[in-house]
């Protein structure tokens, strides 16, 4: 018998299984070649009435087509299944501009941030965070820093008072973070080096003047710490905090009875209209007060001033963030409306940190 | 402080610029407020001749004047009665504007005759109301040059905001001496305050009480046949600069004084007067004065006032009495010039709410000295703008000293200030400021202080005066060196958990709130009250009167004003103090939240109202988040009477509570107007037990290679059972193979039992030494039934 052309049945095959437009016709051709009755196999069946030397070549032709054609259909195959693949997934086609769905979105208050940074700030240069009670008496308050009972000072801080005691004491919202000086210096040994953050509270409410707000009190004891070291420690926060490597910093003499000497802080900045801009400018904008620890204050907090010194300041919390993050009215701190929380407050995850920035 | 330029210049000798005086005093520590330089508003108006006035053709109220105005002639129309050929006038040009009427001159014909400027009247130039014709300037003022120079309006105003401690910056001789210190120019000799010899003896003296009133010590003198009129031009223009309303020139006196000086008068009219002697004295409990302000003050015993036999005429340190008063028709004076205890002045002055410039500068120390030479400037004042003779000086008590000796190791400059300031410069700053040297030997000065600086009394402060003249700018800045080459941690572990939580919690959606520490005491008292001590003795409002008892509060409140505006699905916490005494140990830290609304609206699914179990899940994340072991936390239904008595629960570790949460009570609820349901949960963080060592190694982790198996059973037990006795009972079972029970449906109604109810459970049964067979399974299974029917009363469900 005659075996047909196997070039030509070859090249008809491939042809077919190319143009094969969809699995079935695919599969049609698949037996049309290579099933019982297909066209390869009948030929293969042929194989045995040629001469042996004959078949052996013809065996081998055959076999090469056949390994062809099965590669053709693999790959035809692949090709139609990823095409009805695609057309099936078309057809469940969803509205892609529908909302996510909700997940969990709060937000972190911005004296929480702030607090946070400036203890990331200080925490750099060497300062732990002391605390304090909001609850003072009249001697943390007052007395140990100096203020006297009938000084100016003390009758200007508009005081939160408690009912009076059977002893004719009374108890104060304590109107700074100061006092936690003096906790601190009594329960430690110098060399201090302590910043407090907290809560603090003057009998006043109008545009700029909130009944409570919020302060952060420094504090360095040791033998050898001066008014050079207050002012480098200044000026590295507040460029550190404000991020501007070149903000102007002044500093004032000034008066507080718990530092001798004193002296305000005030930071460059420029005012368009309404608008203040933190940064070198033409104009000065106060921002903190700062001295060096009287020495009878350091008495009071049972510390030999003939030995140590140091300095202390403190500082707006509130204030700063206003400043840092344009929030414009300092009563909106406290009204915890959830539309001013979801703006100007913070992602829990973004926790300030020097290596992370600020 | 107000004061003006030239008034300093009466004290300073300088040549310096208004804008170096400013800079050097916020330098030295007298912050200027503000500059008001009155010559730069009036800058466009100046001295102008008018050569011809003519009667306007068309008008017969208006003339035609021909103006000189020193720059060319230029005509004007004017109104004014008084415009008139020769005489010397204020003149605006075209173009500039005038403040007193609000308007921009433009070149105009005023019925039909050219008009290019304006004449002025006073108050056209905004310098009073005065409209009754145009300003008419002497006949010898130069034309051309500007009317505020000419005349004295162009007296720079400086308002200095000064520290309680700079009594003697109090006075414009004060302020002048610091700058000269600080190299601005020389102080000039006082002699102002040189003797001033009387020609009479005082009819009336002075005597100080021994009841142990205020006064020290105090001068008099008597001035007999004085003219009160009005003060001169000059004066009165100073006393308005600095914001005094001229009276009379007795009075201005005594006001122009203390504004230079900082030394407080008062002159009495002495025929108003009853008696010899004028007494300072403590005032009697429900004695009276109608006061210089014409408010009428009830004094009490600790007030130290100025008396004759028949009454009260003065608050010693503080205000005149109106009855004794000088007035135009004054001729006898006696003048009081004392001093007063400054604590006493200002416990007085609070105590009647009186604000005076004498009770400013008393409450902050008056220079002793200045009694007796302040009796003298006013002696000669008043000679001069009021005629009439001045009797011989009487006094009583005796003038403290007021100096202190304080020593300085110079070296202490650069210890404590940080920057070198040569010795010789040293001692020449504090000379300057009035010190005197009194010992030198080896490393240290010893100074007296001046009178007139009662803040000064230890070392330091002198290294303050020092660094302050010598300029603190000098002061290099130099950062602080840390102890240890990497930072330590800057918080501890309480403050560390306190951080973590806070932002666990807002992980879990709730938006961190600040709100007030103090609340409505009716409403803490709905939150566990709080003692009487915890009651603010002068709250803000009523609204705030009372430190709050718990967090909540604020915050359920701060939801209803959320739901107010629309936002009724709100998630807040805060995480801050509350209150249970007055104590520094009675002060908790809590983290406490509230849900209120419904889970945020999704068109994939339903919203559902918020319930018990998110306030539950978010004190469990609050309580992860601050290191609490939460899989050994009990769960018991016994939460504080804010919460809804049936769904709300404590979670504890025996008898330490560590959390609160569950539904708000609808009374609660009601009293904040609020619908419900709001959920919350309040966490006590001090209570979270500390872990019990520092250790960082967890334990081991091991992992079984078989796989574990899950089985469902389903139990039918009565209402009351909890599902935590169901848990608690199935993982008693085989505690070495059961290694979780969960609980996946609750269920009661149709089919089951009134009373009853169905919960479902998956134990996983985790093998670790080989895989079960089904028959170990089984025998599981029997012994999870067996013990949760023995312990609930239940069945398992068919």
């Amino acid at each position: 018998m005659e075996l047909p052309d196997l070039d030509k049945l070859q090249a008809d095959l491939l042809q077919t299984i190319e143009n094969a437009p969809d699995l079935d016709a695919l599969e049609a051709a698949r037996v049309a070649a290579l099933g019982r009755k297909g066209q390869l196999t009948q030929s293969m069946k042929s194989l045995g009435g040629l001469a042996p030397d004959d078949r052996k070549q013809a065996g081998q032709a055959l076999n090469q087509a056949k390994e062809r054609i099965t590669q053709a259909i693999e790959a035809r195959r692949t090709v139609l299944d990823a095409a009805a693949l695609e057309e099936k997934l078309l057809t469940e086609a969803i509205d892609v501009t529908l909302p996510a769905a909700p997940r969990p979105d709060g937000r972190i208050h911005p004296v929480s941030q702030t607090m946070d940074e400036c203890i990331a700030i200080f925490g750099e240069m060497g300062f732990t965070v002391a605390e304090g009670p909001d609850i003072e008496d009249d001697f943390h308050n007052f007395t140990a820093l100096n203020i006297a009972e009938e000084h100016p000072a003390r009758q200007m801080m508009d005081t939160f008072y408690l009912p009076e005691r059977a002893d004719g004491s009374r108890m104060v919202l304590r109107t700074h973070t100061s006092p936690v000086q003096i906790r601190t210096m009594k329960s430690q040994e110098p060399p201090i080096r302590i910043i407090a953050p907290g809560r603090t509270y003057r009998c006043d409410y109008d545009a700029t003047h909130t009944p409570m707000f919020h302060q952060i009190e420094a504090l360095v004891v040791d033998e050898v710490t001066h008014l050079g070291h207050l002012k480098g420690c200044i000026i590295d926060f507040l460029r550190a905090f404000f991020d501007i490597p070149d903000l102007p910093v002044r500093f004032r003499p000034s008066h507080f009875p718990f530092t001798e000497p004193s002296m305000e802080v005030d930071i460059g900045c420029s005012r368009k209209g309404a608008e203040l801009h933190i940064g070198a400018g033409d104009d000065w904008l106060e921002i903190m007060g700062s001295g060096m620890v009287h020495p009878k204050v350091l008495e009071h907090g049972g510390i030999d001033p003939a030995r140590y010194q140091g300095f202390a300041f403190g500082l707006g919390i509130d204030r700063i963030a206003m400043l840092k993050y344009g929030i414009p009215d300092l009563r909106t701190f406290f009204e915890a409306d959830l539309r001013w929380l979801k703006h100007y407050g913070f992602v829990p995850l973004a926790v300030p940190s020097m290596t992370s920035g600020l | 402080m107000k004061f003006t330029l030239s008034w300093l210049k009466d004290y300073l000798e300088t040549d310096a610029s208004l804008d170096d005086i400013v800079a050097t005093l916020t330098h030295i520590g007298l912050e200027v407020d503000t500059v008001d330089d009155p010559g730069a508003k009036l800058k466009a108006f100046t001295v102008a001749e008018v050569i011809r006035a003519e009667q306007h053709p068309n008008a017969d109220r208006l003339r035609v004047c021909e103006v000189e105005t020193g720059k060319g002639r230029v005509q004007v129309v004017c109104g004014a009665p008084n415009a008139r050929s020769g005489m010397k006038a204020v003149f605006a040009p075209s173009g500039e504007y005038i403040p007193g009427i609000d308007l921009t001159l433009k070149a105009a014909k005023i019925r039909g005759v050219d008009s290019k400027g304006m004449l002025l009247s006073e108050r056209e130039v905004g310098i009073s109301d005065e409209h009754e014709g145009i300003i008419e300037l002497p006949a010898d003022s130069p034309v051309g040059e500007p009317f505020a120079q000419v005349s004295g309006l162009d007296d720079p105003v400086i308002d200095i905001e000064l520290t309680p401690n700079r009594p003697d910056c109090t006075g414009i001789r004060g302020i002048a001496r610091d700058l000269a210190a600080a190299g601005l120019g020389t102080l000039k000799p006082f002699t102002d305050g040189e003797a001033v010899p009387g020609s009479f003896d005082s009819p009336r003296r002075w005597a100080i009480a021994n009841d142990g009133n205020a006064c020290h010590y105090v001068v008099g003198r008597y001035f007999r046949d004085v003219r009160n009129g009005p003060s001169p031009d000059w004066m009165q223009r100073r006393l308005r600069a600095v914001g005094l309303r001229p009276i009379s020139a007795l009075v201005d006196i005594t006001n122009y004084v203390t504004m230079a000086l900082g030394r407080p008068l008062h002159v009495f009219d002495a025929k108003k007067l009853d008696g010899a002697e004028l007494t300072m004295r403590y005032a009697r409990d429900g004695e009276e004065i109608l006061a210089l302000d014409g408010k009428t003050y009830r004094l009490g015993p600790t007030m130290t006032v100025i008396a004759d036999p028949k009454g009260v005429h003065g608050i010693g340190g503080i205000m005149g009495g109106e009855l004794t008063g000088c007035t135009e028709t004054t001729t006898d004076v006696f003048l009081e010039c004392a001093l007063f205890d400054a604590d006493s002045v200002a416990r007085t002055g609070r105590t009647l709410n009186l604000l005076s410039d004498a009770r400013y500068r008393f409450e902050r120390g008056v220079d002793p000295l200045s009694a007796d030479w302040g009796a003298d400037v006013a002696a000669r004042l008043i000679q001069q703008l009021c005629g009439g003779e001045a009797s011989h000086p009487v006094n009583a008590g005796k003038m403290p000293d007021g100096t202190d000796t304080v020593s300085l190791r110079p070296n202490r400059v650069r210890a404590l200030g940080g920057v070198d300031v040569p010795v010789d410069r040293q001692i020449g700053i504090l000379e300057a400021l009035g010190f005197t040297v009194t010992k030198r030997n080896g490393q240290s000065l010893q100074f007296k202080t001046p009178t007139w600086r009662p803040d000064l009394h230890g070392e330091a402060d002198l290294v303050e005066e020092i660094v302050r003249i010598y300029g603190i700018d000098k002061v290099e800045p130099v950062s602080l060196d840390r102890a240890t080459a990497l930072p330590t941690p800057a918080i501890n572990l309480a403050q560390r958990r306190a951080s973590q939580v806070r932002r666990a919690l807002a992980a879990q959606g709730l938006n961190e709130a600040v709100t007030w520490s103090f609340m409505a005491g009716q409403q803490a008292d709905l939150f566990g009250g709080v003692p009487e001590s915890l009651r603010l003795a002068n709250p803000i409002s009523a609204d705030l009167d009372t430190m709050r008892p718990s967090v909540l509060p604020n915050l359920i409140a701060a939801a209803g004003r959320n739901a107010d505006r629309g936002s009724g699905d709100a998630g807040l916490f805060e995480l801050g103090p509350q209150y249970r005494d007055d104590t520094p140990t009675g002060q908790d830290r809590v983290a406490a939240g509230v849900r209120s609304g419904a889970s945020p609206v999704h068109w994939a699914d339903k919203t559902r109202p918020v319930d018990t179990y998110q306030a539950k899940a978010d004190a469990l994340a609050g309580l992860a988040a601050a290191g609490t072991p939460v899989d050994k936390l009990q769960t018991t239904a016994d939460a504080p009477r804010w919460y809804h008595p049936g769904r709300s629960g404590v979670l504890r570790l025996g008898p330490n509570v560590l959390a609160h949460f569950g539904e708000i009570h609808p009374s609660i609820l009601r009293s904040y107007s609020l619908r419900g349901p709001v959920v919350a949960f309040e966490i006590m963080l001090d209570n979270v037990p500390q872990p019990k060592s520092k250790a960082t190694a967890r334990p081991g982790l091991e992992l079984s290679p078989y796989q574990a198996v899950h089985r469902d059973f389903a139990f039918v037990v009565p209402g009351p059972v909890t599902s935590d006795d169901i848990v608690r009972a199935a993982k008693t079972a085989d505690k070495a193979l059961i290694s979780g029970v969960t609980v996946f449906d609750v269920y009661a109604g149709k089919g089951i039992e009134d009373g009853k109810k169905s919960v479902a459970i998956t134990v996983t049964l985790q093998p670790t030494e080989t895989t079960l067979t089904d028959a170990q399974i089984d025998a599981v299974g029997k012994k999870v039934v067996a013990a949760v029917e023995r312990r609930t009363d239940g069945v398992l469900r068919g």
